[in-house]
């Protein structure tokens, strides 16, 4: 029988051999040749490159009329698909392809791509097949009783049965055409048995009339034995449950509920320091933290019970193993999917709360990318000392603040958080005493020795100050800002130079830039140069203030933030109507062909550029025109000004004006004929009918607006749904290719199997995730030297 | 430290800003030493570790940002033919080393007093441009009655691409393409006659083979713009042909560039072709306004030219070529993959990430780069695992000794104990002599040996 996958490779052996002497037909000279080359490509490109000289020779010598050898004329073989050989009419039995097969000398394997040792051509003719044992096609027995079998098994049976049929028909001399339907028969068993898949043939089928799943099904696609258990496997030790916001908690902790620590376990190995402890854990067996089941090194493993604990107690020994519930400071890994990168999977130590979700520190939501409208996480608890060692050394969320993609920390201040801290720190916002050491406690800092002036008061400032470390210095800007040509320092009026030494926050407020996620230069000192336990507390120390300080101050978006004056609103009608009238006169110039087309556009490009210039102008004239006439204490602008969510360009939509909807880099264009909706004139070209919103989404769109705004919209949630299958794919691939290379003990990058990627890694040798975005910071440490 | 000093230990480039800043901030003297010491153990303290698992932490910080990608945007530099591949598609596009980029585009440099005037720079973009027999005709028509086939020119258009009568003709003459016709000039019509036969099938054959005659310019550039800069013209093209452009004399080599990356393979060489590949993807990233380090993308990019030839990325490429048969079948067609290897006898050395996941092993990376060899002859009782040697370990050295040697001679660790025997030192020390010092240096000797 015909091995159904190794087809093409029958098939090429058999066209460029001759059929009498069983030589590759290609002069001595050129074999020769073919083999001396094929030596040189395996030492010098690698063992798989050689294969491809064999598909060279196979080309040569499939198209060559006769043999060199013994000068006798090739007859052309054909394959019938599926799995005939025809040598001109004539039918070629598997039985004498084997044998001409046999006649390839070892030698000539290797040209025909085949390793002489582990692949014989004859081979791939079955005389014999081998059968799986009963483990891999194990039977099911079902409720009721009845056994079923496996699709291998019937496959198999199949086989038996249409070769015992051959046999007796062979034995029993029947006529030819019988003989040959059987042998056809059990070749498609064969094959099926193979690949139920195969082109051609219709696929075996299950009694009720499902497709069998054989043997290549078995191991192919994602749902194969490759992907699905053999690089991705199933694992104990793990839980899976919502997540929800915990502020309370430290940002290397998670929350995990007393079902969760109750049912998993942590191995402990008796030793003579925690025996007495071992021995508590089984006797308070069944309340909280208690031993489940203990080792004995034989061994045996037993079960704690209210019976067996006194015995298991006094049996404890050295050696042991206890296996515990999860306790508070335990380490657990905590993940949630997709893992985009390293920071998707991290450690945190637990800490056991009433409930049943998972909590974390909003801090850390970055970095998994979650949020809590009904995500879920899943924790894995290490169960080896070493597994543990990693996990704090390598894993732990302190370790992961800056992220290796650039550079800068990944684990910030959020929300509220920043809008918080840019409340308390701006300007010369102050709080009185009591204020002050609420807010203070709140972020449990006991020890501040806060200046407090006259009135009793003390300044937000001053009491960001208390949250920092003494000896801590710091320069850096604010999103207040406005890069003016010459820097007034401290005395910037905007709150725009951020200045902290000796751990006094001189001037500047903080925000986003300072100590957000993603961008908090701030944040990025002090990881460098604090302790682990130090970073984290300052950290959650903020955030904590943050939130303390809204709670003092109130916090909330009203409907009326998006309220402008009446006559500042005639003013941003006038403005929007007079681009519209500016675009109408270049639409009239155009018309009358009174337009000069810009250098390399037609008349008509460079009338949209003109349009779209003219409608992007007004809408900037809006949005400074509601930027300037809104409130300071509008909580909406604070938003968008400390950095926690939003810009000013939303606020100007929502108060103002929405502006011109684009579409693949143009205005709106298709739609109905020559227009986008049936509400405008055929070849309108003006603002209104190619999709300018001139109502902001406070005031309410008007119909033909929201129509506009509905397509870009879908255009929107296309792109995404569209996206995230493409870009997983594409991390797929590249984690596949890029997987296997490291850095070497010479800080060379290598592949798996030694070869140099580069010299050194990345010129510099420099791990992006302990620089300074990528670069040694050499202008701030003289700055601090010279200053010293 | 000293600045001599620190050229040793530092990268070039920091070395140079190190020197220049220094400059800058006037230091000198002590102050100068402190900083210099500093940057080098900021520097020292930033290096990447061994065995760190770089290729997945450059992949991932490649392809994490990719879902905060559009998708389907295109980028338009003007015309819209002239639009510009961007975001995740570009991306893909560049990291699959296909041979034909969607939207190939050049930018053309010229040398200094050419691109200045707009009237040089117009003549020579226009002379750069692609002009097929199609683009100077107003019609070609197949003339049944006579079997031939008229070319109808548009004199105007010619005009305007400096295109003549003459080149029209020896294109058609030299064409590889066309062979085997009579051609005759009549005023603005060009006739064309087959030599033999009066196939009406060959007629309409030869009339598509005349539309698409290249008469002028340089194959491949489809449209031509030039754009002011600041100071001087650039010309950024729709179509790209890196190698004939560079043939240009106006044209400046060092600057001109291409966005596809076979051309500069070709026509640069592998190590440009590196360069473009980390440019490209580094801007597709800035436009998106997202941040990520130059060292994964060098990464990449070496990946895939280090065997002197452009690699993709994905099947046909880096993956399809791993030396381990279970990684390749990890990733796609698995079937293909292990039939493949069972003909060709191949052997799994293991060496890989995957391998080592399939059959229940820590990975050869990160801390599983690094073996533990246990002294199978180390005195574990005495509590002391590590594989360093401390005195007592030598042969023949009671405690007395010891005391001896760290009262008298201060000695307390084996380097030191040698070289004091090999000087002779310790024969003349009070309850030592001679033969405890060829004893010592035997047992030195011995503990050398056991060490591996």
């Amino acid at each position: 029988m015909i091995h159904i996958k190794y087809l093409s490779f029958i098939y090429d052996a058999l066209r460029s051999t001759c059929a009498k002497c069983g030589k590759i037909t290609i002069e001595e000279e050129r074999l020769a040749k073919a083999r001396m080359k094929i030596r040189m490509v395996e030492r010098q490109r690698g063992e798989l490159k050689k294969w491809d000289v064999a598909k060279e020779v196979i080309r040569r010598a499939k198209n060559s009329k006769e043999c060199p050898h013994c000068a006798d004329k090739k007859i052309k073989i054909k394959l019938k698909k599926p799995y005939s050989f025809y040598e001109e009419k004539v039918r070629i039995t598997p039985i004498d392809i084997q044998e001409r097969l046999k006649r390839i000398t070892d030698e000539d394997c290797e040209l025909l791509g085949l390793d002489s040792i582990g692949g014989r051509p004859e081979w791939m003719i079955l005389s014999y097949l081998p059968v799986p044992p009963v483990t891999v096609r194990p039977s099911i027995t079902l409720q009721s009783g009845q056994k079923s079998e496996d699709d291998l098994t019937h496959k198999l049976s199949d086989i038996v049965r249409t070769n015992q049929r051959l046999l007796e028909n062979l034995n029993a001399g029947a006529p030819e055409i019988i003989i040959e339907d059987l042998w056809d028969l059990l070749q498609y068993h064969v094959t099926t048995f193979f690949s139920n898949n195969v082109s051609q043939i219709p696929p075996a089928r299950h009694r009720s009339g499902r497709e069998l799943k054989t043997l290549s099904e078995r191991i192919k696609s994602k749902e194969g034995r490759f992907r699905k258990n053999l690089a991705g496997k199933r694992v104990n030790f793990c839980a899976r449950s919502v997540i929800s916001p915990d502020p309370n908690i430290e940002i290397n902790e998670i929350g995990v509920p007393e079902v969760m620590a109750e049912h998993l376990t942590i191995p402990e190995r008796v030793n003579s320091w925690n025996v007495k402890w071992c021995r508590e854990l089984i006797q308070n067996y069944p309340k909280y933290p208690c031993a489940l089941y203990v080792f004995i090194p034989d061994g045996r493993k037993k079960r704690v019970t209210e019976e067996s604990r006194e015995l298991l107690m006094e049996e404890l020994a050295i050696g042991f193993i206890v296996e515990r519930m999860l306790i508070n400071g335990d380490f657990v890994l905590f993940n949630r999917q997709p893992s985009l990168h390293r920071m998707s999977i991290m450690a945190h130590r637990v800490k056991v709360l009433p409930g049943s979700t998972l909590r974390i520190n909003l801090t850390v939501t970055d970095p998994y990318n979650a949020d809590f409208d009904g995500d879920d996480m899943n924790m894995h608890v290490p169960q080896t000392e070493e597994a543990r060692g990693e996990s704090d050394e390598l894993m732990d969320v302190v370790t992961q603040i800056i992220t290796p993609r650039f550079g800068l920390p990944i684990i910030g201040c959020k929300q509220d958080h920043l809008s918080g801290l840019f409340t308390l720190t701006r300007g010369n916002t102050k709080f009185s005493k009591e204020e002050a050491f609420q807010l203070l406690t709140r972020a449990k800092v006991y020890d501040a020795d806060l200046k407090i002036d006259k009135k009793g008061e003390a300044s937000g400032k001053e009491i960001f100050s208390a949250l920092l470390p003494k000896d801590f210095d710091y320069i850096g800007t604010s999103g207040l800002c406005r890069n003016c040509a010459t820097c007034k320092k401290e005395e910037c009026t905007n709150d725009g130079y951020v200045k902290i030494i000796n751990g006094k926050l001189i001037s500047g407020v903080i925000d986003d830039k300072s100590v957000g996620s993603k961008k908090g230069l701030l944040l990025q000192e002090i990881v460098k140069l604090y302790e682990r336990e130090e970073v984290s507390t300052y950290l959650q120390r903020m955030a904590l203030v943050g939130i303390a300080t809204l709670d003092i101050t109130g916090f909330t978006v009203l409907s009326s933030d998006s309220d402008l004056p009446e006559d500042i609103r005639k003013e941003i009608r006038t403005s929007l109507s007079n681009s519209v009238n500016k675009v109408n006169t270049y639409i009239k110039r155009f018309k009358d062909k009174e337009m000069v087309a810009l250098p390399g556009r037609t008349l008509r490009e460079t009338l949209e550029q003109k349009i779209i210039n003219a409608l992007n102008r007004a809408r900037n004239v809006v949005g400074s025109l509601v930027l300037n006439n809104t409130s300071k204490e509008n909580c909406t602008i604070i938003m968008a000004k400390s950095g926690a969510k939003g810009n000013m360009l939303n606020i100007a939509q929502m108060a103002g004006s929405v502006g011109q909807q684009v579409l693949r880099g143009s205005r709106l264009k298709r739609g109905y004929e020559r227009r986008v909706l049936t509400h405008f004139e055929k070849g309108d070209l003006g603002a209104d009918a190619r999709g300018f919103i001139r109502e902001g989404y406070k005031n309410g769109l008007t119909p033909t607006e929201f129509f506009f705004h509905a397509i870009t919209s879908r255009d929107a949630q296309m792109d995404t749904s569209m996206r995230t299958p493409t870009s997983g794919y594409f991390q797929r691939r590249l984690i596949n290719a890029l997987q296997d290379f490291k850095i070497d003990d010479d800080l060379s990058v290598r592949t798996s199997d030694g070869r140099i990627v580069q010299f050194t890694y990345g010129e510099d040798g420099i791990d992006v995730g302990k620089s300074d975005a990528g670069k040694i910071d050499v202008e701030l440490i003289i700055k601090k030297v010279a200053e010293k | 430290m000293r600045l001599e000093e620190a050229e040793g230990i530092l990268p070039p480039k920091l070395f140079r800003t190190l020197k220049d800043k220094l400059k800058e901030y006037k230091l000198a003297g002590k102050k100068s030493e402190q900083a210099i010491g500093d940057v080098v153990t900021a520097y020292q303290k930033a290096l990447i570790c061994p065995a760190e698992s770089i290729g997945v932490i450059a992949a991932q910080s490649i392809g994490e940002p990719g879902t905060q990608m559009t998708l389907n945007t295109k980028h338009f530099a003007g015309v819209s033919e002239m639009n510009v591949t961007v975001g995740l598609p570009r991306i893909i596009e560049i990291f699959g080393a296909r041979k034909a980029s969607k939207t190939p585009s050049m930018k053309i440099y010229l040398k200094s007093p050419h691109n200045k005037s707009e009237k040089t720079v117009r003549q020579i973009s226009a002379n750069l441009l692609e002009v097929l027999l199609k683009d100077v005709t107003k019609e070609i028509n197949v003339d049944l009655l006579n079997t031939q086939v008229e070319v109808v020119l548009d004199i105007e258009e010619m005009h305007n691409l400096n295109v003549t009568m003459k080149h029209i003709l020896t294109a058609i003459e030299n064409s590889r393409k066309i062979k085997k016709v009579k051609i005759e000039e009549k005023g603005s019509k060009i006739i064309v006659k087959l030599d033999e036969g009066v196939k009406l099938e060959k007629l309409f054959k030869l009339k598509v083979k005349l539309s698409e005659l290249f008469i002028n310019g340089i194959a491949g550039i489809k449209q031509v713009l030039p754009v002011k800069k600041s100071e001087e013209f650039v010309i950024t093209t729709a179509g790209s042909n890196l190698k004939e452009v560079l043939k240009i004399n106006e044209v400046d080599k060092a600057k001109t560039i291409t966005n596809d990356i076979w051309e500069i393979s070709k026509a640069l060489g592998i190590e440009a072709a590196r360069t473009a590949i980390i440019e490209e993807v580094l801007n597709v990233f800035n436009e998106q306004g997202l941040k990520i380090d130059v060292r994964h993308l060098m990464l990449v990019a070496d990946v895939m030219t280090m065997d002197g030839i452009v690699k993709g990325i994905g099947r046909y490429g880096v993956s399809g070529e791993k030396p381990s048969v279970l990684a390749r079948a990890s990733f796609e067609v698995a079937l293909k993959h292990l039939f493949n290897a069972a003909a060709h006898k191949e052997v799994d050395e293991l060496e890989g990430v995957v391998e080592n996941i399939m059959i229940n092993q820590p990975i050869p990376v990160g801390t599983g780069h690094f073996k533990l060899k246990l002294r199978q002859d180390a005195d574990l009782s005495s509590g002391k695992i590590s594989n360093d040697f401390s005195i007592k370990d030598i042969k023949g050295l009671g405690d007395k000794t010891v005391e001896i040697l760290k009262n008298k001679l201060g000695i307390t660790t084996i380097s030191a104990l040698e070289e004091a025997a090999k000087k002779g030192e310790l024969k003349n020390v009070e309850g030592l002599g001679e033969k405890m010092e060829e004893k010592i240096l035997k047992g030195i000797k011995e503990i050398k040996e056991k060490e591996w």
